[in-house]
């Protein structure tokens, strides 16, 4: 029996040891920062990074790897303010337009590119036609599409080398012609994908890209694969938004759980987004305090309940699924307070952004009962989606409040990465709702209906179809009148409330963290530093 | 003895094309279209995925992939990632981390696997012997990627002994706590194996014999008994070798250590069969030369074995 | 418990065991040999906890709702969080489910996966190691490569495709489909170790000399391979199979990460450490019961392993 008693004998000591390690997981440290104090304006600062997905061209960089480091690289002709999301003229001098259809742009003048020659007209019309260029297969050439000329030049094998919208008055001045009045174009050319191109450019796109010269405030310097991106700032640089620092290390990461880590231990000075494992139980609030940084996202969380699929057009349906959700309480347990509740379909923020505009996405299980029983939908309902970073504890979550109002059998079906997921969702060959994210790509109400919930949409995920919508959002982009555009982009967003073709659910907060380091760090709404507010305190 | 090298070498030959075919295949197989998800939450311009698709030869039959693959892969050009990096660079830049990362994992887990092992096998049952057999099960049961962030939160965040993630360099030091987590589980197994493997010997006739003939103890021991009892630890040692070097998906994550394991992971998740199959056919390679080396070990260790 | 150490060598009855054992190939109807390994496994208390523990964990996944009223499903988000109480004796997690009543409905899927991906991968495994061993030559080269191949494939690519293409990414598949999918990608991918480690120990075997003396008189294949070979080469890879066990319910955990493993409505305990691992500095009891669960399934396994092991060797008594 001896042997007995050293077998209970050990499983004590085990046991205690692993209660030990996690008990230690209890209680974290945080540093008061310094308010105060000089800046060192020559300091290095390093901000938590993903590989790039794409090479570094700025019109086939549409995600949040290649940005980080393209965008600092690169001024477009306006900017947006990062705490309003308020575009301002950046590059340019001034656009003028009289019918939202002809668009008269002025350049400032002394601007330069990194390498040294001058920014003109020619720069940004070269790089436009380029990108749109079908025979290029940029990613973001659909960002042009509202130009004169875009449909030539798109085709796979276009029968022009340069739109006919575009006309190259002067050095400084250029003049862009749309294919019909489209309001938004002004706030819209803000987008990484319309900054200009040098030269250098032309002759060698590939080796280009190995090494990006452009007219932002920092310039880039180095990149080691899958460990990091190295810019410093640009001297000469002229516009507003310069920077107060000297270098910038773009980190990456595979894993945002490290990068955390890092950061909290300060060796990583800025992260936009933090890790699930922060966020349990709100422990980002303690783990950060002072170091906690908000801002404002563009982004909106949807249900997509595709009309594809049978028995899923049915009205009655989709507001029982939508009453049916805790929004409150889901974001309140399961994400713990970096989401909030949405009951529209624009992000709070945004000009035109109304309060309540879906009158069924307020939880009332009792009502959630009654159109069920009334849409006479049999059978068991899922939510799809990829599992990873995070997507899939909302999404079951969701499915759980689902079940439990309406007593259904709900389950969450997930797909291992966003490539599969997505392909999924573009062949239409979603077989139950799915998640239907959006991160608009300007601040404009435009871009949260347009692309959405036009029948020829290009996220139309659930492939909505209303004439009367159409016609509205039409109207609407052809209204030169910014007030009047928005009023007609809100009748059509009231119609959309009607026909629940998605369900909103929650809209991201922005929430990140900064190193003690930084005095000052900004989070700008598409979820990236605002390098131009970083300020570090001087040791 | 040298013949049977030259066949196992020659036989490194049909493996290397069966292997890459394989990978390619499986790659190829992969559903999902790669460039579904590049463009976010809209589908990408068709122009774009036409370049990319005439690009990679996506077009063609998975015949005629691979071997224009292999074609490049005989020139030296291991291809291209979607975002345009040569796969031959970052190879170049991960393997060697990976390497010694395996090679840590591998001595820390041979050496305390083993003498747990040794220590338990010739103590017999006991109060040690229930410790290292409670411990390595509670090590078996628990997946990977919870030892790692557990030893990455409690050692790096909560008591500040390490860095929560091993910087570009990777030094060794830097890399003892992963390859602890990494070969934690083969840790377990290595000592539950020479437990076993000792605890029987101990009763063969040539232990009783060499006892009999009045030899020291330590000799029966060092000579006779650890001789005989490593041969199947020795092949698990050099299974896991191979397997580390592939294997470290997750440890590599955890800790953000540029390895290999983060680029066959990208790789599939991107469909990029250019990484992932010049990654694997790097990995087969050292694993049948591995495993080579210890099929001859054998033969030292166990004169019993002959190849002919 | 018999220490050899402590009862200083090999008792009276061991050694008559052996006796006749050692002579069973020649002597007509002998006590078998697994009637003597029943009559001293019954003796051991380490045999008895562990076949209790394993009786016991069967019978939480045969007949769950025995242990809890409660379904894997329940879930109570305002009680989110809330650690173990009267109500839910281990908790309950970050989604308001009730961790004890996940636990045993977990039990089921993880049983399953751990023990048939383990039988599948040593049969399979096994056969091809001693097949490779016993023939030598060009039949151990061809499998023995084969086996490399298959072992230099990542896990994880290798189960992501078998495990998508079989059914699509986004679907629901039924829960007896997901469990022999992952099943059969987890033992497609791991019989290359139970294959070397059996073919080792089938290439010392076979050079003993009642092998060959075996081989000598004429006895056929299957009794060579079944009477003298299998007794002399199941102990290491016994060994391997109680830990493959254990790590095999952890790579279930893993898949279950990617996406591509058990998943809803089918809870199992991997799904429930991989849920917990973002989540155990705040909710330790998320990862401490299941993981609990699974330590004391797969150390009752190895108990029942090694004691199965001691006893079926003639030489151990």
């Amino acid at each position: 029996m001896r042997a007995s008693r050293g077998f209970w004998g050990a499983t004590a000591v085990v046991a205690t040891a692993a209660l030990l390690l996690t008990a230690c997981g209890g209680g974290g440290s945080s540093k008061e920062d310094k308010g105060s104090g000089a800046t060192d304006a020559n300091a290095a600062v390093s901000v938590y990074g993903t590989e790039p997905e794409n090479s570094l061209i700025p019109a086939n960089t549409n995600e949040l790897g290649g940005s980080k480091a393209l965008k600092p690289v690169f001024s477009a002709l306006v900017g947006y303010k990062s705490d309003t999301a308020e575009p301002y003229n950046l590059m340019a001098e001034s656009i003028t337009t009289t019918d939202s259809k002809i668009f008269d742009i002025k350049l400032k003048k002394g601007w330069k590119f990194h390498d040294g020659t001058e920014v003109k007209a020619k720069n940004f019309v070269d790089a436009w036609n380029y990108s749109a260029n079908g025979k290029n297969g940029m990613q973001n050439a659909s960002f042009f599409e509202q130009i004169q000329g875009y449909d030539e030049i798109s085709a796979k094998e276009p029968s022009v080398k340069e739109m006919s919208g575009l006309k190259i008055v002067n050095d400084y001045e250029f003049q862009v012609t749309l294919k019909g009045p489209f309001s938004v174009f002004a706030t819209k050319i803000g987008y990484l994908a319309f900054a200009p191109l040098p030269d250098k450019f032309f002759a060698d796109p590939e080796a280009f890209a190995k090494n990006p010269i452009g007219n932002g405030p920092l310039k880039f310097v180095s990149r080691t694969p899958n460990q990091s991106m190295k810019l410093t700032r640009f001297d000469e640089y002229q516009g507003e938004d310069k920077v107060k620092f000297k270098d910038l290390e773009v980190r990456i990461y595979t894993s945002q759980e490290t990068a955390y880590q890092d950061l909290l231990s300060n060796r990583l000075d800025f992260m936009e987004a933090l890790p699930p494992a922060a966020k349990a139980g709100g422990k980002y609030k303690t783990d950060l305090g002072e170091r906690l940084v908000e801002g404002n996202l563009l982004g909106i969380s949807a249900l997509a309940i595709p009309y594809y699929v049978p028995g899923y057009d049915n009205l009655d349906l989709r507001k029982a699924i939508s009453l049916a959700i805790d929004r409150e309480q889901i974001v309140k347990t399961v994400m713990n307070d970096t989401y909030s509740p949405a009951d529209g379909y624009v992000s709070r923020g945004i000009e035109g952004f109304r309060p309540g505009v879906c009158e069924f996405c307020k939880y009332d299980p009792v009502k959630a009962k009654e159109f069920w029983a009334k849409s006479g939908y049999t059978g068991k309902l899922t939510i799809a989606s990829n599992a990873d970073g995070g997507r899939k504890e909302p999404l079951v979550a969701a499915c759980n409040s689902i079940k439990n109002a309406l007593d259904v059998e709900c389950d969450f079906a997930p797909a291992t990465d966003f490539g599969q997921w997505r392909s999924i969702v573009n062949g239409r060959k979603l077989t139950g709702m799915g998640r239907s994210d959006w991160s608009a790509d300007y601040p404009s109400i435009e871009n949260y209906l347009n692309p959405r919930y036009k029948s020829t949409g290009s996220s139309n995920d659930s492939t909505y179809k209303n004439p009367a919508v159409d016609a509205l959002l039409q109207q609407a982009d052809q209204t030169a009148d910014k007030a009047a555009a928005i009023k007609l982009y809100q009748q059509a967003e009231d119609l959309i409330a009607k026909d629940l073709p998605q369900i909103p659910v929650w809209e991201e907060k922005g929430v990140g963290g900064k190193s003690n380091r930084l005095k000052v760090a900004k989070l700008d709404f598409g979820r990236l530093a605002d390098y131009s507010s970083i300020e570090v305190a001087a040791k | 003895m040298s013949q049977y090298i030259l066949r196992r070498l020659l036989q490194l030959i049909p493996v290397f094309f069966g292997t890459t075919f394989l990978i390619y295949a499986l790659v190829w197989a992969v559903p999902g279209d790669p460039f579904a998800g590049k463009c976010g939450q809209v589908a990408c311009p068709p122009a774009y995925i036409e370049m990319m698709t005439a690009k990679f030869n996506l077009d063609d039959s998975i015949f005629v992939q691979y071997f224009k693959y292999l074609g490049n892969l005989f020139t030296g050009d291991w291809g291209e990632t979607f975002n345009g990096v040569s796969v031959g660079e970052l190879i170049g830049n991960a393997y060697p981390v990976t390497v010694r990362l395996a090679f840590i994992a591998v001595a820390i887990e041979a050496i305390i696997g083993l003498s747990a092992g040794i220590l338990t096998g010739l103590r017999g049952k006991g109060f040690l012997d229930n410790l290292v057999l409670m411990s390595t099960t509670f090590l078996i049961s628990i997946p990977v990627f919870v030892t790692a962030i557990v030893l990455q939160i409690v050692l790096g965040s909560e008591w500040g002994l390490i860095d929560a993630s091993v910087s570009e360099d990777a030094t060794i030091g830097e890399l003892i706590v992963p390859g602890i987590a990494l070969g934690s589980l083969s840790m377990a197994y290595i000592a539950r194996l020479t437990r076993a493997s000792i605890a029987e010997n101990r009763h063969a006739d040539y232990v009783r014999t060499a006892v009999a003939k009045g030899q020291p103890r330590s000799r029966v021991v060092g000579v006779h008994l650890l001789r005989n009892s490593v041969i199947p630890v020795l092949t698990f040692i050099g299974t896991d070798i191979g397997a580390l070097m592939g294997g470290a998906i997750v440890t590599e994550g955890v800790f953000n250590i540029n390895g290999i394991g983060g680029l066959i992971f990208r790789g599939i998740q991107n469909r990029e069969g250019a990484t992932v199959t010049g990654v694997v056919v790097l990995l087969v390679v050292v694993y049948l030369l591995v495993s080579l080396i210890v099929d001859l070990l054998y033969a030292v260790l166990d004169p019993r074995i002959r190849y002919d | 418990m018999t220490d050899p150490n402590v009862a200083g060598g090999v008792s009276s009855v061991d050694i008559a065991a052996a006796g006749v054992v050692d002579n069973s190939a020649l002597a007509h109807k002998p006590r078998s040999l697994g009637g003597d390994a029943w009559r001293m496994l019954r003796r051991r208390p380490s045999f008895v906890i562990s076949a209790v523990i394993i009786a016991l964990v069967v019978l939480i996944a045969i007949a769950p709702d025995l242990f809890t009223s409660r379904a894997a499903g329940f879930s109570d988000l305002a009680r989110a969080n809330e650690g173990p109480s009267a109500d839910a004796w281990f908790g309950y997690d970050n989604q308001g489910y009730d961790v004890y009543a996940r636990t045993i409905h977990g039990a089921r899927a993880s049983l399953l996966v751990g023990v048939f991906a383990t039988v599948l991968t040593i049969l399979i495994g096994s056969t091809v190691g001693i097949i490779a061993g016993y023939y030598g030559r060009l039949v151990d080269s061809l499998f023995s490569r084969i086996g490399d191949i298959f072992a230099a494939l990542p896990f994880v690519l290798g189960a992501i495709v078998i495990l998508t293409t079989f059914n699509a990414p986004g679907t629901n598949p039924g829960a007896v489909t997901i469990i022999v999918q992952v099943v059969v990608s987890i033992a497609a991918l791991s019989w290359p170790v139970a294959m070397r480690i059996m073919r080792s120990a089938t290439l010392v075997a076979k050079q003993l000399d009642y092998v060959k003396a075996a081989r000598g008189l004429g006895a056929s294949t299957p009794r060579i391979v079944f009477r003298h070979l299998l007794p002399n080469t199941v102990a290491p890879v016994l060994v391997y199979g109680t830990i493959a066990l254990g790590a095999f319910i952890g790579a279930e955990a893993t898949l279950a990460y990617l996406g591509v493993g058990v998943r809803p409505p089918v809870v199992s305990w991997g799904v429930m450490i991989s849920d917990a691992r973002d989540y155990f500095r705040v909710n330790p009891h998320m990862l401490l019961f299941p993981a609990g669960f699974v330590t004391i399934t797969v150390l009752a396994f190895v108990m029942l392993g090694d004691g199965i092991r001691d006893a079926l060797d003639p030489k151990a008594r």
